[in-house]
């Protein structure tokens, strides 16, 4: 992909802002200080610290390797940090994992289900598991897998696999919910219909963790995105927070191959680049004078600009200023 | 306590669906007790070759589903993630393990059955011997061929563990002194087959259904030793992903 062109836009998003939501009288359902983990030599979280108030959805966003399933895996008790403190419901994930595992829901990130056995038969399963538990079959409906219900689960597709895991998180009536890139290998309507559900726990006062990295789930879901980067958190913020900065973005079409070098150097752009051919993105703090500088500098070149719209910078915009690359490599 | 028959029953039924696992565990022992006891194949000192077979073969049912087919499928379930999805809900690590216990032992009680069944109706096979004695080789047998397979299954890789299960059972098969005894292997061969846990199974069972039944001391606590050693051993390398 294109690397990002010319100075960086200066930081504009607001400073990682680590106090939850406040609701009165709860406490926060997750506290993260400090955590560091380390695979020998490779820091895989290195130094992250971030609070989750109860029925908050909260989504760490990050590339392949950032970080986010071990993060999520030390919540869930499955690893132990190096260092640093993290608490789950007021809870020592690894020494009170026995109450814990009572009030959590957890989808991995890939598998965790029994080839030979349908979805029915495992939601059923669960369902022995908690003192109060989910109906099998109105989880089956919630997820849509009504026609799939007597299917092994090694013969659904990709995506109603990944429902199956979902709804096997929900079984016990869960406080707190760790989706571990709940939507990886749905088509577009399995995603839209989880997406939906997701939502629609905020209700039920259900507190979410999910890791992702498509910006529009995090976008769509989340009341706050920790964008972290080798093990590193870039920003905390609210979606809008990150997105309506005060940084705007002109996009344009007009042909492939223009210098952007050219375009870089007028006195209003941040940066600028080719994100596909023929079609360019320039960041500025002041969309309007560079809109008369753009369209001066096309006429002087004999270039004819078409499709110029300008607008907020996407998440994934933000994701690209703050880190230096793309979030899907 | 629900949790855990609910789990059993699943492992049950997970049992049931592999279908090469039900050949190995159940249609093996059988066919091998029918195909010998039939051609007469035994030891001279055995008056009747089912009562040399017989013991073996409960051997071997037991090999099968403790060390084949626990393994294995532990194994599988292991590298699906299985073990870690159940490992964070309230079923606990525990009983999971239970669970498997449970589901082994049934196996085991309905292969015994089977096989007694066929010595019993097919070659005129009547109980003797000290029950007890042989009750008590056929659960610290359970015991140990249950942890040698998840030893394996803790460990290897799944598709290692496939080929490590039946290529020792195998081996325990031919020399562990399931269909032939070990004292008429030869030489280094018969020693190699003397330390081997099978044998210590089949031997138990033979002394203890025998006609004149001897207390398999010696036999139960070779069992023991590997049952103990195994059961370590498994339990601080076994890996839950």
């Amino acid at each position: 992909m294109n690397e990002i062109a010319g100075t960086r836009g200066v930081r504009s998003v607001p400073q990682p802002d680590f106090a939850a939501p406040r609701v009165a009288g709860q406490a926060e359902a997750i506290v993260v200080r400090d955590l560091v983990k380390r695979y020998g030599e490779r820091v895989a979280v290195d130094g992250l610290t971030f609070t989750i108030g109860r029925g908050e959805i909260f989504a760490l966003l990050g590339p392949n390797g950032a970080g986010k399933t071990t993060t999520i895996e030390i919540l869930e008790g499955y690893r132990t940090a190096d260092e640093g403190e993290v608490r789950v419901l007021g809870l020592d994930p690894r020494r009170d994992a026995a109450e814990l595992r009572r009030r959590i829901g957890v989808m991995l990130q890939s598998g965790g289900i029994y080839p030979t056995v349908t979805p029915i038969e495992f939601l059923d399963l669960l369902s022995h598991f908690y003192d109060e538990a989910e109906d099998p079959r109105e989880l089956i409906r919630l997820v849509g897998l009504e026609e799939v219900a007597r299917v092994r689960y090694r013969q659904l597709s990709g995506g109603q696999q990944r429902r199956l895991a979902l709804a096997a998180a929900l079984v016990g009536k869960p406080e707190l919910l760790f989706l571990d890139e709940p939507t990886t290998g749905m088509d577009p309507q399995a995603r839209r219909l989880t997406w939906s559900l997701v939502s629609s726990l905020r209700e039920r006062g259900i507190t979410v963790l999910l890791t992702t990295h498509f910006m529009e789930e995090a976008e769509r879901l989340a009341d706050r995105v920790a964008i972290i980067d080798h093990g590193r958190l870039v920003a905390l913020a609210t979606p809008q927070e990150l997105t309506h900065s005060e940084t705007d973005e002109v996009q344009f079409t007009g042909p492939a191959g223009l210098d952007v070098t050219a375009l870089r150097s007028l006195p209003s752009a941040l940066d600028a680049r080719e994100a596909q051919p023929g079609r360019y993105v320039i960041h500025t703090k002041r969309p309007a004078d560079l809109l008369s500088e753009l369209t001066t500098w096309a006429r002087d070149a004999g270039v004819l600009l078409v499709e110029i719209r300008v607008g907020h910078e996407s998440l994934e915009e933000v994701f690209l200023r703050l880190t230096g690359h793309e979030l899907r490599e | 306590m629900e949790a855990l028959l609910a789990q059993a029953r699943m492992e049950l039924l997970l049992t049931i669906r592999r279908a090469e696992g039900v050949l190995i565990t159940l249609v093996v022992p059988a066919v091998l007790l029918v195909f010998f006891a039939s051609l007469g194949i035994a030891p001279p000192e055995y008056a009747r070759p089912v009562d040399f077979l017989l013991p073996g073969m409960l051997a071997l049912a037991v090999m099968s589903t403790g060390l084949v087919s626990l393994g294995i499928r532990t194994a599988y379930e292991r590298s699906y993630g299985v073990l870690k999805r159940l490992g964070s809900t309230p079923l606990g690590r525990g009983r999971l393990l239970g669970a498997k216990v449970i589901s082994v032992v049934a196996v085991v009680a309905a292969e015994i059955a089977l096989l007694l069944a066929i010595a019993a109706i097919g070659y005129d096979w009547r109980p003797g011997g000290s029950l007890l004695w042989a009750l008590l080789a056929l659960v610290l047998g359970t015991a140990t061929f249950s942890s040698i397979g998840l030893l394996l299954a803790g460990t290897l890789r799944a598709e290692t563990t496939l080929a490590a299960a039946n290529g020792l059972y195998l081996l325990l098969l031919l020399l562990g002194g399931i269909v032939w005894p070990v004292e008429r292997l030869p030489g280094p061969l018969g020693l190699v087959g003397l330390l081997l846990p099978s044998n210590a199974l089949a031997e138990a069972l033979r002394l203890s259904l025998g006609p004149q039944p001897v207390a398999p001391l010696p036999q139960l606590f070779a069992l023991l030793l590997w049952c103990a050693g195994v059961l370590v051993l498994a339990s601080r390398t076994f890996r839950w992903e």
